[in-house]
């Protein structure tokens, strides 16, 4: 039966102010149920006060195939982490 | 109605009345915990069972309670495995068999939507530990209605078949809704008192409640049936002992024995 069910991805917010993760993905007939199977399989030892779901096919993802091309230019870019300055004494909270 | 009896019920009739609501939830999550591992699909398995453990924690502190008011040193767990089916008080309607998915979600439904009047009313009652449990079970019961009544207009507004199904088991199992409002000593009694809601009252919200679902579920509403079940007086089809005889073959064999 499930297998006539599209998938869903399935993003819980585990309290409130931090933003809502990924836990995993579900298939319901739409995205109503999709909530509720949600509630029921990844919120039921109080992970969350928040649900997001959204139908898998609708997710546009990078192909692995780039990644090449995607990342491998950052790697020898050490300069872009803000690790060269140096932070004067006077400032504070950073 | 005495004004004695108004403000200080029985303890019997007490007694009696909390068993019933806890026999219910009982039976009720008994029969939803049959379908794990045999649900239609692994969310609805795990759908089922979170409606059953809530039903069984109901269950919990209602007979807990229902052994205090006893006070014959009885506790919830030798309410639950160590009385016979004449002394279960549930409604009728929560013991029979699951049957199909769909015959599963028309008797969820209509217990469901039972037990939001019941819990409703209850969470004003005059009896402080019943509007405790009431105010706690009414949120659960919330959401049992929405998976039952949302899974009901699917299957009913879904295919020729699943339509067909929900309306044969809602024509199967509607004759045991009777009982629901049927008041009786007990419930005169506690409604008289202020500790349990008027049944009476109740049948209408019930019914517009249930109306408004079988409609857009484009389900018909069965005609009433004039023989009333009476399960709550401890009067049960055949079907209760079988279901308590696996529910209770454990501690009868091995009585005390702790998990």
């Amino acid at each position: 039966m499930s297998n006539d069910w599209p998938l869903y991805e399935v993003f819980i917010r585990s309290r409130a102010g931090l933003e809502h993760k990924h836990v995993g993905s579900l298939h319901a007939a739409d995205a109503t149920m999709a909530v509720e199977h949600a509630r029921d399989v990844y919120t039921r030892r109080q992970e969350g006060v928040s649900i997001w779901v959204v139908r898998s096919s609708d997710i546009v993802a990078s192909d692995p195939n780039d990644a090449d091309a995607l990342f491998e230019p950052a790697r020898d870019k050490v300069y872009r982490h803000p690790t060269f300055y140096t932070i004067p004494d006077e400032v504070k909270n950073l | 109605m005495s004004t004695a009896a108004a403000t200080d019920p029985g303890r019997e009739a007490l007694f009696r009345y909390v068993l019933r609501l806890g026999d219910t939830s009982l039976v009720l999550g008994q029969r939803l915990g049959e379908w794990v591992g045999h649900a239609p699909a692994l969310e609805e398995d795990l759908g089922l069972a979170n409606l059953s453990l809530d039903l069984i924690g109901q269950a919990r502190l209602l007979l807990s309670y229902a052994g205090e008011i006893e006070g014959q040193g009885r506790d919830e767990d030798e309410l639950a495995f160590f009385r016979d089916a004449p002394a279960f008080l549930n409604l009728t309607l929560a013991e029979q068999p699951n049957g199909d998915f769909g015959r599963t979600i028309v008797r969820q439904f209509l217990l469901d939507a039972w037990q939001l009047e019941i819990f409703e009313g209850l969470s004003g009652s005059a009896d402080a530990r019943l509007a405790g449990i009431a105010a706690k079970a009414i949120k659960e019961t919330r959401y049992h209605f929405r998976f039952s009544s949302g899974w009901l207009v699917r299957l009913g507004d879904g295919t020729e078949e699943s339509h067909r199904r929900v309306q044969d088991a809602l024509h199967e199992l509607w004759r045991f809704t009777t009982e629901f409002f049927a008041a009786d000593d007990v419930d005169n009694e506690l409604a008289a008192a202020g500790v349990a809601p008027d049944l009476a009252a109740l049948q209408s919200r019930w019914l517009a409640r249930v109306d408004e679902v079988l409609k857009e579920a484009t389900l018909a509403r069965p005609a009433p049936v004039a023989y009333q079940w009476h399960g709550k007086l401890g009067v049960h089809t055949e079907h209760l002992g079988h279901m308590l005889g696996e529910m209770q073959h454990v501690q009868r064999t091995y009585p005390g024995a702790q998990w």
